[in-house]
């Protein structure tokens, strides 16, 4: 890579506790946004705190646009006053005896006064801190505060922006609007943001990519598209939001699609498995489209047809998640208008309709054969 | 009355007071932040003041700063002659004697800031020294106020060490609680009086006063120690406060 990237390879030991690793790649100039993605407990906010510094690694090197921030084999360490980042912790961490002009002055104070001034006025209108400078921090809602801190973290022109779980604690129509806004000043700053996420609308929202963390490791970084629909381990698939993972074999493979035999049906997939290969089969509830039994479908590209009966039904505001049994069990997941159309309820015959893309499988076992070329 | 006594007794206090914060600000952020193995031995050589008898205290200060102890010949050497009987002999005994009064409570202090805060000062530029002084001291204010008013106020109070260190020479060392206690031997219960109720007194109005100001910083949350998250934070207990007792 000819650009500026920041290369981690780390690893964090805990006398009693789990050991964190962790290894990725981050594009500096194409200001991406990287996400560390998984549950409570799995070492993100560990290795958020090892880039800003507040954490050294046992072992393993921090390189960032070509300056070693750790190596500690050679017992390098950059102290967090000369990274040059934006950092927010978990709830803003305003400081509550400054003002919100003087929280976002704080990084920048040591500048020229007129650079200072400028830089302080513009970042608190872009966020849309008007009238606010005079407040305390105990003065602004939630919302208000992440934003101040968001703006205190950017007056450095950092290099870059480390934020853990950015939106945590904030009620639901806040959170909504500052997750947007987010994606917004992403955009508008270009800064490159490594953030701690455990919430799957705000990885898919706000991140280019996406690091899946569990238990302390990184199981699989990528385009966040990409991960969330083709997870490579059960473990991803679970925290990426995977319904349906029923295991299957591989009966035959053609063109780049592959046949799987899964409960006693028959499922196209894309894919370059060879047969014979044991995998998981997975699907996103929100692939399965949902029609009566019997509905003729014409030029309609979905590849798999699975009748099936209704086993249960969970409404979840304007979604509704259905069970179904297809000869292995399957969720959907439909708008309350589409169920309301089907007139469904637990029990009754329909049927499932995924796309051969929607279905990703995961090869299990030592019998992956990768399938050669075009048969 | 016994303006000497009173006098000397201020100038004492006041500059017990000032060298203590001084000398306490760095040794209470060690102890509030230290992760070292001895950190609980350094805190109970600081704590050890609170139990020892004043007198045992006394001793053990006058032997060292005798002509065969290590701060006697020192002094010695450096030519400023010994200390016991001394003006700075006696400020010296007492900076010892009130060091838990200053440093417990800005120990307290500084370790119940947010830990996060002092972080992300790190991540903005901000050297252990500038941040200290921009974010964990104004937020240590209570811490400071309390630590001024024990020390001023144990100082004030302050007789067994004085005694042994100081003896008892007029304009010297012969402080008001020394003052006091000659009155009493000499059946000068009027005299005694007269300097014990002013005491009293002002004991009395700098606590009140204080616990009063402390009181109130902490009741309205409105220039707390926690950090700031709008109004969607929940409400934090306050720090466990190990004052230590006024003996």
């Amino acid at each position: 890579m000819a650009g500026r990237v920041l290369s981690v390879d780390l690893e964090r030991r805990f006398v009693r506790g789990p050991t964190i690793t962790a290894r990725f790649e981050l594009d500096l100039d194409a200001g991406e946004v990287l996400a560390l993605f998984g549950p409570s407990g799995a070492g993100k906010t560990t290795i958020l705190r090892c880039l800003a510094g507040l954490e050294r690694p046992d072992r393993g090197t921090i390189v960032a646009a070509g300056r070693t921030w750790v190596d500690a084999a050679r017992g390098t360490f950059i102290a967090p006053q000369a990274r040059r980042i934006g950092y927010l912790p978990q709830g803003s961490a305003l400081f509550p005896h400054l003002s919100v002009a003087e929280n976002v002055a704080f990084g920048v104070e040591g500048r020229a006064a007129p650079e200072r001034d400028d830089q302080v006025r513009v970042l608190i209108e872009l966020l849309g801190l008007q009238g606010l400078e005079h407040r305390r921090p105990a003065e602004l809602s939630g919302g208000q505060a992440r934003r101040v801190a968001l703006a205190r973290a950017l007056a450095r022109r950092p290099l870059l922006l480390l934020l853990d779980e950015p939106l945590s604690a904030l009620d639901a129509p806040t959170r909504e609007e500052l997750r947007l806004e987010l994606r917004t000043q992403f955009a508008r700053f270009g800064t490159p943001t490594v953030l701690v996420t455990h919430d799957r609308t705000e990885a898919l929202v706000l991140a280019d990519r996406v690091a899946v963390i569990v238990e302390g490791a990184v199981r699989q970084v990528g385009p966040t598209a990409d991960v969330f629909a083709r997870p490579v381990d059960p473990a991803v698939a679970r925290i990426v939001g995977v319904d349906t993972l029923v295991p299957g074999t591989v009966r035959a493979a053609r063109d780049g699609l592959a046949t799987v035999e899964v409960g006693g049906r028959e499922l196209r997939a894309v894919s370059d498995l060879g047969p014979g290969s044991a995998v998981l089969v997975s699907l996103r509830p929100e692939d399965v489209l949902l029609v009566p039994a019997g509905h003729q479908l014409a030029g309609l590209s979905a590849r798999n047809r699975l009748p099936g009966r209704i086993v249960s039904v969970e409404p979840l505001g304007a979604l509704v998640r259905v069970g179904l049994d297809v000869g292995f069990p399957l969720r959907a997941l439909v708008t309350r208008q589409a169920f309301d159309e089907l007139g469904a309820g637990p029990g009754q015959e329909l049927v499932a309709l995924v796309k051969a893309p929607a279905v990703h499988l995961i090869a299990v076992g030592p019998s992956r054969v990768e399938a050669a070329g075009a048969g | 009355m016994d303006w000497q006594a009173i006098w000397l007794t201020a100038r004492l206090a006041f500059l017990v007071t000032v060298l203590l914060l001084a000398l306490g600000t760095p040794l209470a952020h060690w102890l509030a932040f230290s992760t070292r193995r001895w950190r609980g031995l350094v805190e109970a050589v600081v704590a050890l003041p609170l139990v020892l008898p004043p007198t045992v205290l006394g001793f053990y200060l006058l032997l060292a700063m005798g002509p065969a102890g290590p701060l006697g010949r020192l002094t010695e050497t450096l030519g400023l002659g010994l200390l016991p009987f001394t003006f700075p002999g006696l400020v010296v005994a007492s900076v010892v004697y009130s060091l838990p009064f200053a440093v417990q409570p800005l120990a307290v202090a500084f370790a119940a800031v947010d830990r996060s805060l002092i972080e992300t000062s790190w991540t903005l530029g901000r050297s252990p020294l500038q941040t200290f002084l921009r974010v964990t001291a104004p937020l240590s204010a209570g811490g400071f106020l309390t630590a001024a008013v024990l020390t001023f106020a144990h100082t004030i109070g302050e007789f067994g060490v004085v005694l042994m260190v100081g003896g008892n020479i007029p304009g010297v060392s012969r402080t008001i609680s020394i003052a006091i206690y000659d009155r009493v031997q000499a059946l000068d219960y009027d005299g005694a009086a007269a300097l014990a109720l002013p005491l009293l007194v002002v004991s009395f109005a700098v606590l009140a006063v204080t616990y009063t100001i402390r009181g109130r910083a902490g009741g309205t949350g409105g220039r707390d120690r926690r950090s700031g998250d709008g109004a969607g934070s929940a409400p934090r207990p306050a720090p466990a406060q190990r004052w230590p007792d006024a003996s």
